[in-house]
């Protein structure tokens, strides 16, 4: 019996960890173990006022707060029966670029691109290639800077709230970041045709694909959940589709279809089923690249994140440059009981929630289904397609190549719910 | 404590993650035009979410994220004690708890049946506790998110074998530095910026909304004047309970100012 452990995997959000049992070449048993402890926001966000959701909900992830911001202040809008649009709405656009820009960099260069390199880390490639490292920082560092300029600081942000913002940012320090978003445009569409070049493990499977769509905007907020097997609901009707279950290895939940398939969300998931609602400098690297849509290699998710990359510099740049507050900066609430649900595309894919509230505006009820818990069960199958070829390679090869697999999700595992131990047997 | 006589070898880092959301230790990832020279003057020996590479113990610097949430990590954070000689914990999970910690005020056990269809499958401790509270710790760096520019500084002046100058001041210094009017008089915005631990830059206010308390109690705090003050803003009872039981909520000032205002906001109930 062959057995391959790695302690920890790295470079990922949180802990986990991962069991492969392989008998004749096919995977017997796949277990994506989720230590990361269970943190209970479902249970403690009840009894709290309204306006305090998005300060707790952002808490679940460091990485991607203002995407637990902006589901759960639409959740609880909806419950109100608002609904923030103009400059409300395309300043919640703007600091979502901002989160997009940090998150997409920092897993493209200092999470996956070492993987393809044979580094063990960014910063061991900064001793090989420093330039690459430092414009990479410098891409991060602009998307933190904008999350800055907007909500004071990048990491829990604090300036959105429930119908819309405490205060408008001052449009001069926002202008301000116009030249080095320009570097940056200019950077990623290189980055993009960069992404092209790696060697990329082999590895096809037919994904069903489920995003946000919007008709005339880069699916962020509004719109419908779309398949590619064809279903198109409003996000009220999300959950008569997309059902979560608890797993016993797990404390993350795991979600399904109401048919009990598993699917994919995610750039991959966004790129092939709105690439044309990209900006139009994103569709030019996407039609440069002669990529064949949609993409079914979940190692290339790199590729989706680097055109997208392009598309919320582009996106930053024009809202920055539309950019004209005027009026108050929120709705005054009036509160009554009610019910809401809201959806946005984190960097790492679709985040639902839902919410009861009382005539107080106190929560009664949370639902929060994050992207990692939708596509856990997901990587657990492209990890079973993937057995074969793990079979034929040597030890560490095999590891790093599972490892490379559940990275390239991009996991957010405190958002699903630590360690992630990867342990392949060959029961042969 | 010497760490860097000048022909001693780099001291080693290492960073843990406890029950967090990663913000803190983003927030050194978040370093981007100091990380390549501090990755140069520090040995980097364990930093799970940047590298692969795992070097083994004895480490100069342990940094530790997240609070102590399961019986396996109440265990845990005793093998990260004996392996380093420095040990600092990092953000407000951390020092206090952090936001797990709101599981203090309820039955853990109920919140697990209300989000888990299984909740025999988890293993988890009743409250959610700070490092101190586990292990001896020689440096709390406070903050939902930290500051990083305050952790650079800890980390500077570790290296130059000085004591490191975070603040020691309330939020109300930054808003009167910043030149932001006070929300509390302009506005009878509820804020706890009086009582809070400097070190965001005042953030809040600046955004015309009240101090929620990431960087925990300070050592100034007057709550017999703040609770009443601010009961008396209340827009629903509990208010300020809820405003103080938050990110820094455990921490044990903030506790028995919550269970005061608790107090005074019932009180004022049933005057009216």
């Amino acid at each position: 019996m062959k057995t391959i452990e790695v302690p920890a995997l790295a470079r990922v959000e949180g802990e986990g960890g991962l069991y492969i049992g392989i008998q004749d070449g096919k995977a017997v048993e796949i277990r994506l173990d989720i230590y990361e402890p269970p943190r209970f926001f479902e249970g403690f966000l009840v009894d709290r006022y309204l306006q305090e959701v998005p300060d707790i909900t952002a808490r679940i992830c460091g990485i991607c707060p203002v995407a637990y911001q902006m589901s759960s202040i639409l959740a609880l809008e909806s419950a109100l029966g608002i609904q923030v649009d103009g400059q409300g709405y395309a300043l919640r656009r703007l600091l979502y670029c901002g989160e997009y820009i940090e998150s997409h960099a920092l897993h493209i260069y200092l999470l996956q691109a070492p993987d393809l390199l044979g580094a063990p880390s960014a910063l061991d490639l900064a001793a090989v290639a420093p330039d690459v490292v430092k414009n990479a920082l410098r891409m991060k560092k602009v998307g933190n800077d904008l999350l800055k300029a907007i909500g004071g600081r990048s990491v829990h942000p604090v300036n959105a709230c429930v119908g819309g913002w405490y205060r408008w940012p001052d449009a001069a320090p926002l202008q301000a970041l116009l030249p080095e978003l320009e570097w940056a445009l200019e950077a990623a569409r290189e980055t993009a045709r960069w992404s092209l070049t790696l060697p990329y493990p082999e590895l096809e499977i037919d994904y069903e694909f489920v995003a946000i769509h919007h008709p005339q905007e880069y699916g962020l907020m509004h719109g419908e959940v779309w398949s590619s097997r064809g279903s198109k609901l409003p996000v009220q009707e999300y959950e008569t589709r997309y059902i979560e279950e608890h797993v016993k290895h797990s404390n993350a939940l795991h979600s399904h279809t109401k048919e009990g398939g598993h699917y994919i969300v995610g750039p991959l998931a966004r790129l092939n089923l709105n690439h044309e609602q990209l900006m139009p400098e994103a569709r030019k690297a996407l039609k440069a690249a002669r990529i064949k849509l949609p993409i079914t290699n979940p190692y290339k998710s790199l590729i989706a994140r680097a055109i997208e990359l392009v598309h919320f510099y582009e996106e930053a740049i024009a809202l920055i440059k539309a950019y004209r507050p005027a009026g108050p900066a929120h709705a005054t609430l009036e509160l009554k009981p009610g019910e809401g649900c809201g959806m946005s595309e984190a960097p790492r894919g679709l985040l639902y929630h839902r919410y009861k509230i009382d005539g107080n505006g106190r929560v009664q009820f949370a639902k929060i289904t994050p992207p990692t818990a939708q596509n856990l069960p997901r990587i657990e199958e492209d990890l079973a397609a993937l057995a074969p070829q793990l079979v034929k390679m040597e030890q560490e090869q095999a590891t790093l190549t599972a490892e490379h697999l559940v990275r390239s999700y991009d996991p957010c595992i405190s958002c699903a719910t630590h360690f992630l131990k990867l342990k392949i047997e060959n029961k042969d | 404590m010497t760490l860097t006589p000048k022909t001693a070898p780099k001291p080693k880092v290492a960073v843990y993650k406890f029950s967090s959301c990663d913000g803190c230790q983003l927030s050194l990832l978040n370093l981007e035009d100091e990380l390549l020279d501090l990755a140069s003057a520090v040995d980097i020996a364990y930093f799970l979410e940047a590298t692969r590479t795992v070097k083994p113990g004895p480490y100069d610097i342990g940094i530790v994220e997240g609070s102590v949430t399961t019986p396996h990590e109440a265990e845990r954070i005793k093998e990260v004690r004996a392996e380093c000689k420095f040990l600092i914990s990092l953000g407000t999970c951390a020092t206090a708890g952090g936001i797990q910690a709101l599981r203090n005020f309820s039955k853990a056990s109920d919140l697990a049946d209300r989000v888990y269809a299984h909740p025999e499958y988890l293993h988890y401790l009743d409250n959610a506790t700070a490092i101190s509270e586990h292990v001896p710790v020689d440096l709390e760096i406070w903050g939902c998110p930290v500051n990083k520019q305050l952790v650079l500084e800890a980390l500077s002046a570790l290296l130059q074998n000085r004591k490191p100058n975070l603040p020691q001041y309330p939020v109300c210094m930054e808003c009167k530095r910043n030149g932001t009017v006070c929300v509390v008089v302009a506005q009878g915005t509820p804020c706890l910026g009086p009582v809070v631990q400097a070190g965001c830059g005042a953030l809040c206010p600046a955004n015309g909304r009240g101090c929620y308390g990431c960087f925990g109690p300070n050592t100034f705090g007057n709550y017999s004047s703040l609770v009443p003050t601010l009961v008396g803003l209340e827009r629903f009872p509990g208010e300020t309970a809820l405003l103080l039981r938050n990110f820094s909520g455990y921490a044990p000032a903030f506790r028995k100012a919550a269970e005061a205002a608790l107090k005074a906001s019932s009180e004022k109930e049933s005057r009216s």
